[in-house]
């Protein structure tokens, strides 16, 4: 079943554009990384996604309904965590916890408790003195506490240090076990490359490309590093190279053959070829059309 | 009525502030009524004689030394403005400080629609002017019973009835505007309430401009009328209902098809 599915979705604000004709599925039981840079459309899509902004184009369904028509129900079955998480002055953390449990017309006290302790987050505290890694671990519980089918993560680890971004991973990575679906939106493409299996690019409104993490990061496309030569070899297909002292790094798109030549005369004392990483398969989406 | 809860607790300490404020100063005033209509003599006169000022205030047509008339203008003017200032700050607040303090992302993604979230906030609304009314009618029975004044009951009703609509139909219209901000609030209420207040003088001051009475739902607080005919302006009442209904409407219509960006 798709969890996630949209097809043409358009978005324009104005004359802005926000997304346009944009395509997603996500299968349920999904981890599922939305990559892209700030303003290429993540939250404007995950906002249509929560109706909370209507689409001026296309269609969405989530968890197999249409998003306009049956808005509460799939909300009762979303956590989400939005990028800036603010909450109302005045109240205490288990004030605001309890008031979104409340909200759903649930109890989720023993959950709740349990998130509290695993994110070192003290309910006692006042919203108002929460640091922005604090209201983020909040906001995590209010979407974690109901457990739900789907969690829609906007951007979700920044502000918390490496620790607690660690132990937020082994939180969705469980409920992923259990069963529930994983769509989250970030620019940091290490964290989508070690948890997600899936993922989609965005970029000025529009999917580059989406496909499942291990595919994205096999590109032709491969990292070589030579040792012993201080300049590029004489070779088409390079990009984003790097020169020092006693090496060079490129990333080279031809064939191996035409690479061994190239290399055969100069004085190498050592090779190595990786495929490239994640982010340099992003980088490679992003300078493609520029 | 989880919102109505929680929309009463976030504004709690400013209902608690401001009925205080007008409690206090409408308790005053009824106690210094005795002492003030002993040593009226022919200042009641003097009030009613002051020109277009007296018109204004409707202090023409109203008997200063008696009880009904001095509160009509002074415990008018203490509750009909301050109320209406209330009502128009927590109307226009209502919905548009969910997207100025950026709550509105967090409240909007739970299973709850927004008509009912909009249905709540309104309820929350007029639960508080409520309150702030009941305080202050039972302060004013208070000092009533204090001073030891016969009244006519029925006529402070009126009073108090007329004052407390006009208090729903400013928070209506300003609940109406609420929906259509998403930052600034206070002023634009606060602004809105002081420009009735002023359309109302100015519809006193010329008869060319008596049809602001229609606009301004100060026209049905004007106590002299009030105690004069023994009843409201059922004229300046409907038109005040159909611009608070125009309010009313215009918030559900527009709050559930905005789009919420912050």
């Amino acid at each position: 079943m798709k969890v996630i599915q949209t097809n043409d979705l358009t978005k324009y604000y104005g004359k802005q554009r926000g997304i346009v004709n944009l395509n997603l599925s996500v299968e349920q039981g999904d981890f599922y990384g939305f990559i892209g840079p700030n303003g290429a459309g993540k939250s404007t899509t995950i906002k249509i996604l929560l109706g909370l902004i209507s689409a001026t184009g296309g269609r969405a369904e989530v968890l197999g309904k249409d998003i306009r028509k049956n808005k509460t129900d799939i909300l009762s079955r979303i956590g989400y965590l939005p990028s800036e998480t603010m909450f109302y002055g005045g109240m205490r953390v288990r004030e605001i916890l309890r008031f979104s449990a409340d909200l759903r017309k649930k109890d989720c006290d023993d959950e709740a408790k349990r998130l509290c302790e695993r994110l070192e987050l003290d309910p006692a505290r006042k919203a108002e003195e929460l640091s922005l890694g604090n209201r983020k671990k909040v906001g995590i519980v209010c979407a974690m506490q109901h457990k739900p089918e789907l969690y829609i993560m906007d951007e979700p680890t920044s502000g918390l240090d490496p620790l607690m971004q660690k132990e937020f991973f082994s939180l969705l990575k469980e409920r992923n076990q259990e069963g529930a679906t994983v769509f989250l939106s970030s620019h940091v493409l290490s964290e989508v490359q070690r948890y997600c299996s899936h993922a989609a690019v965005i970029r000025d409104g529009r999917i580059m490309v989406s496909d499942s993490v291990e595919h994205l990061g096999n590109t032709e496309a491969k990292r070589v590093t030579v040792r012993g030569i201080r300049e590029l070899p004489d070779l088409e297909k390079i990009r984003d190279a790097e020169v020092s002292e006693d090496a060079v790094s490129f990333l080279y798109g031809g064939r191996p053959n035409a690479l061994l030549k190239a290399l055969s005369g100069l004085p190498v004392t050592d090779l190595t070829i990786t495929e490239p990483d994640l982010e340099e398969v992003f980088i490679h989406y992003y300078e493609e059309e520029v | 009525m989880i919102i109505v809860k929680h929309e009463l607790r976030q504004g709690r300490i400013s209902l608690m502030i401001w009925t205080a404020t007008i409690a206090f100063m409408m308790g005053i005033c009824i106690l210094i009524f005795p002492d003030m209509s002993s040593d009226m003599g022919d200042l009641g006169r003097m009030f009613s004689d002051m020109g277009s000022f007296s018109a204004a205030f409707g202090m023409d047509k109203i008997n200063f030394g008696e009880f009904t008339g001095f509160f009509a203008v002074e415990c008018g003017n203490i509750l009909g403005l301050g109320g209406a200032f209330y009502a128009a700050y927590i109307g226009i607040m209502a919905l548009s400080k969910e997207e100025k303090e950026h709550t509105a992302e967090f409240l909007l993604s739970h299973p709850v629609s927004r008509t009912r979230i909009v249905a709540e906030k309104l309820l929350a609304v007029f639960l508080q002017i409520l309150v702030l009314n009941a305080v202050t009618a039972a302060v004013t029975a208070a000092g009533i019973l204090v001073i030891r004044e016969e009244v006519q009951a029925e006529t402070m009703v009126l009073l108090l009835a007329a004052y407390l609509l006009m208090q729903i139909e400013t928070a209506a219209v300003s609940f109406g505007i609420s929906a259509f901000l998403s930052r600034s609030g206070p002023g634009i209420g606060i602004g809105l309430a002081a420009l009735l207040y002023f359309l109302n003088i100015a519809a006193n001051l010329t008869e060319k401009l008596k049809f602001l009475k229609y606009i301004t739902p100060f026209g049905y607080t004007d106590g002299a009328e009030i105690i004069a005919d023994g009843a409201l302006q059922t004229g300046f009442l409907a038109t005040g209902l159909v611009l608070g209904a125009a309010g009313l409407i215009s918030a559900f219509w527009y709050y559930t098809r905005k789009d919420i960006v912050s």
